[in-house]
């Protein structure tokens, strides 16, 4: 009865903990994107061989790169299960703009899937000899970065709700939309007293695009789940 | 309140399957809509709940500033539950975001009024097919909305459940509420038909 009466009256805070309570109690999906970036992570490393100077100089690279692989992990699922079963007519007929109900799943699913990878990244960043100086630019970019790729992912999630199979359909479309999140992502990164490219500029472009992309992406897949519901 | 369509006309596939279609409901009015497998009833329901694109007009009056999917219940097929979750979970979520503000039934009460009340804790997970079908109904009570659209609200119920579904149905009609409810058995209410045409 206690856990009853402390669910929220809020719509969307309602909805958060829906997709938080979901989420663990199905389980394995945090788990699952773990070790799937420490296995992308591993590989990489088996890849490019015992150099510890070539591994610790692309490291930030290597992170970057798996971690973008392993948030798509379950992104296709973001408004497919809600479709299958229903909820998806539910939350058309919510009073609640269908804009803020994505941005609020986009939010859940980054705490689920987006802020563990960031929270694990300095560790396996130490197995690729990453300089101990960069391991905190690594996670504050993978914490400012990997938001944008959840939000740009559900734009993706929302196109291929009806279609089967749709996870590598959502990889194709929304893996060039990364692009940007990337390259800046692994330039503060990558950036060190030694380096050319200062800590700040790169990363502050990244926090305005995750910030873009959290206006832009919750429109969007709006209107996308509005044209293919049913 | 009045629900009127006129000129219905919906595609599904580039498939015409509801054709020029006209009727008005009035308050405390039911609609059953009647017609063999794949004549359009489940389509009707979700034209008229605005989740598919349609052609003609749906006009409620009086005029308000909410759409017409943000004042409707909609029951379709698939309940809308979500099976790791118990059934009050389910319902409070339900109650939170179809806005519960509006005088709904606690979800204890709502259980009970369809034969349920034990089942508060139990995952969704492990109820059988008329079970779930009655959590569906029962967010009908969490939440007041003033227009019903119920896609076959008596499929997979045992016959007692029938019962109690027919007269919360009719306890929605009484208070002045619109029921437009796709079904192949009659509801046993004293409901208008609209019949729909042979499958094509």
């Amino acid at each position: 009865m206690t856990i009853i009466s402390a669910s929220p009256k809020n719509p969307l805070a309602a909805l958060f903990l829906r997709d938080i309570r979901m989420g663990r109690r199905i389980g394995g999906g945090t788990s699952l994107g773990i070790v799937f970036f420490l296995i992308l992570v591993t590989l990489s490393a088996f890849a490019i061989g015992p150099d510890l100077k070539i591994l610790g100089k692309i490291a930030p690279a290597i992170l970057w790169i798996s971690g973008l692989l392993a948030s798509l992990l379950g992104l296709d699922r973001l408004f497919q299960a809600d479709h299958d079963d229903g909820s998806l007519d539910l939350l058309l007929t919510s009073r609640t703009p269908l804009e803020l109900i994505v941005l609020v799943k986009c939010l859940a699913h980054w705490m689920l899937t987006g802020l563990p990878l960031a929270v694990a990244a300095p560790f396996f960043g130490l197995m690729l000899n990453l300089p101990i100086s960069e391991l905190l630019s690594v996670t504050l970019t993978l914490l400012a970065g990997t938001p944008a790729l959840t939000l740009t992912g559900a734009v993706g999630a929302a196109l291929t709700v009806s279609v089967r199979r749709g996870g590598l359909l959502l990889a194709v479309l929304i893996l060039p939309l990364c692009v940007p999140s990337l390259i800046f992502g692994v330039a503060a990164a990558g950036a060190s007293e030694s380096s050319a490219v200062a800590f700040a500029p790169p990363f502050l472009i990244l926090c305005a695009l995750t910030l873009v992309a959290a206006v832009v992406a919750p429109v969007a897949a709006a209107a996308a789940l509005r044209h293919t519901s049913m | 309140m009045r629900l009127s369509a006129s000129n219905l006309t919906v595609e599904r596939g580039g498939r015409t399957v509801i054709s020029k279609l006209s009727f008005a409901l009035s308050d405390a009015e039911c609609l059953a809509v009647t017609g063999p497998n794949g004549a359009g009833k489940s389509t009707l329901l979700g034209a008229l709940a605005g989740f598919l694109p349609r052609l003609g007009t749906v006009t409620l009056s009086p005029a308000s500033q909410e759409t017409i999917s943000q004042q409707v219940h909609y029951v379709g097929h698939a309940e809308g539950l979500k099976a790791p979750l118990t059934v009050g979970e389910n319902l409070e979520f339900l109650a939170a975001l179809l806005d519960a503000g509006l005088g709904g039934l606690p979800v204890a009460e709502a259980l009970a009024k369809l034969g349920l009340g034990h089942a508060v804790h139990l995952p969704v997970a492990y109820l059988s097919a008329g079970q779930k079908r009655r959590v569906a109904l029962a967010r009908l009570l969490v939440t007041k909305r003033h227009i019903w659209l119920l896609d076959e609200p008596l499929a997979a119920l045992d016959a007692s459940s029938q019962v109690l579904v027919r007269q919360i149905m009719a306890g929605h009609l009484s208070q002045g509420g619109l029921i437009v409810a796709a079904t192949h058995a009659g509801l046993g209410l004293q409901e208008q038909e609209l019949r729909l045409g042979q499958a094509a």
